[in-house]
This record gives C-alpha cells, structure tokens and sequence, in this order.
C-alpha cells in the first residue's frame, strides 16, 4: 500500500509540474530499454528513469518524496534492476527477461504504436503464465494503484543448451 | 573523349533484370535442398544481429556452442548502435574462456525500420540484398543463425543466390524470438520457406508452422 502511495505520489507530481501529458504521455515517447523507478527510498538512492532514444525527455524533477531524472543508455542495467523493488517496462524481450531473471516484479506497458503490435503477445502469455502484470498507457496508473505483486510466479531460466544440443545434431557434430 | 554513363533509372533496372532469372530458380533450389548435410568443424557462423531485445536473445543462443562454430561473424544494420558493445562484450568474455577465439564484425545498410512504410521497404530490402552479396561472398558462412530482425531477410536472400550460383551452400537456422508467441514476424513468415531449421519458442506456434522445431524456450 505504501509503494502505490509513492509510485501515484510520482505520477501525480508529473501532471502538476505543468505538463500536458501524464505519466503515461512521458512513457509513449519511450522506445529503448525498461525504466527503472525504485520506490521505498531515499531521494538521494533513487534511479533515474530510462527514455532511450525517445523524442520526449522531461526535464529532472524533484519532489519532497522522489528524484526523477533521466537517462537514455547504459551499457548494463543489472544493477538498477537489483536494487529496484518494482520494475515497470516495455514488452521488450530483452528487458523482460533480464527483469524477471533478477526476480523482481514486473509491470509491461504496450507500446500501442507498434506495427501489429506483436509486443502484447508476450506480455499476455507472460501474464497467463503469472508472471507479469501488464497494462498499456492509458491504464498504467489505475493497474499501479489495484495491482497485488503477491500473485507473481517465479520464472523459470531459457535453455539455451538444448538449442547448442540441436545445432551439433543437425550440422553433424555428434 | 566523354565516358559512357548509363541514362539515370536504367542502372537499377539493369541489376533488378539480373537479380530476376536467379530469384525465378530458388523454389527448384528449396526442392532440392538436402537437409543432413554432414559437416566438420569448425563450422564459419554468420550471426545476424538485430536491434535490442534480438542481440540479447542471440547471443544467448550463442552462450552454450561450442568453439567449433568459429570463426563467428556478426553482421549489424549500419543504424544499429547498442549490438556493437553487447556483441564485444559477449565475446571479450569468450575469449577469456577460449583461447583460439575469433569473430568479425561488419555492417549492412537496414532493410527496414520500424513503421517504415511498405512500399519504400522492398526498395531498401533490394538495396540491401544487392549489398549483402559481396559481405556474404567474403564470408562465406556454413552456417547462418538469425532470430527475426528485417537485416536477416537480404543476408539469407543473398546467401541462397550464392548457393543457386554454386559459391557456397549455407545452412540457414532461423530462431522466432521470444517475442512471437501466436503469430511469426515478418522476417519468420518469410524465412519459414527459406531456411532448413525453423525453431518456435512457443506451442501455439509450433501446432500453426508444423515444419518448425520446438524445443521450449532456449533464451
């Protein structure tokens, strides 16, 4: 209850510091690797956000509760994802699966501007497995205020050994 | 005395008219393709990266093979600035297990970018095959592996002229990504008649494309 206090603390801040565009507006202009909002901490401990190469880059805000600031790459995000409570992401897989490998609890919001958008087939299986919760712009806020991160299944590792096994098969190797 | 240019339109048109016998033979090619081919290491890999979530689902292909598919050449849209730093990363690692590790790394113009329109995609498809053909010639891959992104349709394309004109025979192993649960990319639609191995990571995917090869989630 305490982190959706927050994380709303956060959205609403970004409506009231005279933006058009709600949280939501900020994060269509995404297109690159997930954000990573950590909630729970001091300011001075929280991580700045993520845009990629988004044409939208809101300038820093500070807040009595938050920091928020961006940024647009890393070389590796593995250690904002440790220290991160909750991860919000686009559906890409790269950034789905580094997330829940990490074993934290994963919000996916769908780019809806994406040709056939074929971003939501994995969030849906990923969501009818248990694994993520998911939404899209227009319901991120509502899902951030009702969502219970208890109902989440662990996920279990890809196996890349038996594509490594198939491979030697097919080229003749064994 | 003045050099001979060809009026403006016909050059293109002079390679379209060269391109088309070829393209017209691959179906008799697809039929006669023999898919047990035996080889012996090491095998010369073509890798085709793509952008974002595609580099990072490859290379964890590539985590568990061997140093028999070396060397391993990786080729990038010219666009593509992330693939680069993962890509030598991944390696800078492998060579700290392996002691003869080799790669190489080269770059083709994009085929197509996201949203880009139809139309103007196949003109920039068939520059980047005409393109593809000398990397793919100078490689000369036994092997491709390319898991969906638009780069890997004119690399394939042109790896199967050089089979047809009797240069190379490449296996070409196409991984859907993850991404693709009930329906295949654009590149999959295509490249499901095109390559040998045709790999779903998914079981609805796998009861829509009976040629392909389930075998659970391998990224």
């Amino acid at each position: 209850r305490w982190l959706r206090g927050r994380l709303w603390g956060a959205a609403r801040s970004c409506t009231e510091g005279g933006k058009r565009e709600p949280f939501c507006g900020e994060w269509e202009a995404v297109e690159g690797e997930p954000a990573v909002l950590s909630s729970g901490l001091s300011p001075a401990s929280v991580p700045p956000p993520q845009i990629g190469r988004g044409a939208l880059q809101p300038a820093p805000q500070y807040g009595p509760a938050f920091v928020r600031d961006v940024f647009r790459f890393k070389e590796s995000l593995a250690e904002d994802l440790r220290r991160a409570d909750l991860v919000i992401s686009h559906a890409g897989a790269g950034s789905c699966l580094e997330t829940l490998e990490e074993g934290k609890p994963l919000l996916v919001v769908i780019n809806e501007k994406l040709m056939d958008n074929h971003q939501l087939e994995l969030a849906r299986q990923l969501h009818k497995d248990g694994h993520v919760l998911y939404c899209n712009c227009s319901t991120l806020v509502e899902t951030l205020q009702s969502m219970d991160l208890s109902t989440l299944k662990p996920f279990p590792p890809g196996q890349p050994e038996k594509f490594a096994l198939f491979l030697d098969k097919v080229v003749g190797f064994e | 005395m003045q050099p001979w240019f060809p009026p403006p339109g016909s050059t293109g048109a002079f390679f379209l008219l060269l391109l088309l016998p070829p393209l017209l033979l691959v179906p008799f090619v697809l039929l006669a393709r023999r898919r047990h081919d035996r080889r012996t290491p090491p095998l010369r890999l073509l890798v085709v990266a793509g952008s974002g979530g595609h580099t990072t689902e490859i290379l964890r292909l590539l985590s568990c093979l061997s140093e028999s598919y070396s060397p391993r050449c990786y080729v990038l849209a010219d666009s593509d600035k992330m693939s680069e730093a993962k890509i030598r990363s991944f390696e800078q690692k492998r060579a700290e297990r392996f002691s003869n590790s080799q790669f190489t790394l080269d770059r083709i113009p994009r085929s197509r970018e996201v949203r880009q329109s139809w139309t103007s995609s196949v003109v920039t498809t068939a520059y980047s095959i005409l393109y593809s053909l000398p990397l793919t010639y100078k490689l000369k891959p036994d092997l491709i592996l390319c898991n969906g992104p638009g780069t890997c349709v004119p690399v394939c394309i042109s790896a199967l002229l050089l089979g047809l004109l009797g240069m190379k025979r490449a296996i070409i192993v196409y991984v859907e990504s993850i991404c693709r649960v009930e329906t295949l990319s654009l590149s999959g639609k295509i490249l499901y008649y095109f390559s040998d191995y045709f790999i779903v990571q998914w079981p609805a995917l796998k009861e829509k494309y009976p040629k392909s090869v389930y075998l659970g989630r391998i990224v």
